[in-house]
């Protein structure tokens, strides 16, 4: 299981760049009780019972890894919105592309801890393949607001290649600073 | 702190730039990579990127190193796996990386120029590592 809501979105932001994308978007909006995130890929996507296959633990396409069984990703998710009081929706046409949503009720003791948003953001704008990755983050609490957006282009034009560890410290400070009250 | 707009960021870019143009920035390429899998996510890779851009930031070797993700290497068993490039050394995957693990590899290997014999998953051959 994951530990934190934040390590479920890098897991799915990870596959849909795993899926020959070349457009990631990612939207997070918290509020006061619930936190819900949406991740959309152009990659390759998948029929009705690709998806179907997708859902179970004990399945996995074989292409990466030839021998294995097991595929964690969306069953880690299904499982944890089920068990929180939050639900999930995926939608995916074969060749064009894959839609999950998931929402998750901060207010219920099963829902894992939310994590670390800027840090993921970070992880998410590093990850490999897609040209274009897109994060769009609204924070609408009673104390604390934020909305934002931010893009791979954009922040290597500013910052350089990101991989660089100095761009890296740099970004994280960025980030950070975004999620500050005005 | 307040939000930092992309221009201010930068010219924070910049500023750091200057800084490091004072540097001698031979040796670039070290590259760090980091499992970023299913597996990799559970046991808990981002505790031990986040370890390894505070390790390279104090020990000023930020501008030195590649700090890259990757998918899951295959080595699920033993994660969070991490791939360690530093020219004129093999090339070397360390398996269980925690942030203390992490802290290692950047003082002994990345700066040491030394193996982690016992954190060794995978390359080079095991009579290599035990070589003393």
């Amino acid at each position: 299981m994951h530990f934190t809501v934040c390590d479920l979105v890098l897991d799915l932001v990870q596959n849909a760049t795993e899926a020959h994308s070349r457009i990631v978007t990612v939207a997070m909006d918290e509020s006061d009780n619930q936190f819900r995130f949406e991740v959309q890929d152009d990659g390759k996507g998948m029929s009705p019972e690709e998806l179907q296959k997708a859902l179970d633990p004990f399945h996995s396409d074989g292409i990466k890894h030839p021998h294995r069984k097991v595929g964690l990703g969306l069953p880690f998710l299904v499982q944890t919105a089920d068990q929180c009081g939050g639900g999930w929706e995926i939608t995916s046409n074969k060749g064009q592309g894959t839609k999950v949503k998931a929402w998750f009720n901060l207010e219920n003791v099963d829902t894992p801890p939310l994590g670390d948003i800027p840090g993921l953001i970070r992880m998410i704008l590093l990850l490999p393949g897609p040209t274009e990755l897109a994060v769009k983050r609204t924070l609408n609490r009673r104390n604390r607001q934020a909305h934002y957006e931010v893009r791979k282009t954009e922040l290597q034009d500013v910052l350089g290649n990101l991989e660089e560890a100095g761009s890296q410290v740099l970004l994280n400070q960025y980030l950070h600073s975004l999620e500050e009250e005005d | 702190m307040a939000k930092m707009t992309l221009e201010e960021l930068r010219k924070l870019r910049d500023s750091k730039r200057n800084d490091l143009r004072k540097r001698d920035t031979e040796g670039k390429n070290i590259q760090v990579i980091v499992g970023m899998g299913t597996c990799g996510i559970a046991a808990g890779a981002k505790v031990t990127l986040d370890a390894f851009l505070k390790a390279l930031d104090e020990k000023n070797l930020v501008d030195q190193v590649l700090i890259r993700q990757t998918g899951c290497m295959g080595l699920c068993h033993s994660e969070p796996t991490v791939e360690v490039l530093v020219p004129g050394m093999p090339t070397v995957i360390y398996g269980n990386v925690d942030d203390k693990a992490a802290k290692d590899i950047v003082e002994k290997h990345l700066i040491g120029r030394e193996l982690l014999d016992k954190l060794i998953l995978d390359r080079p051959a095991v009579d290599i590592i035990n070589a003393k």
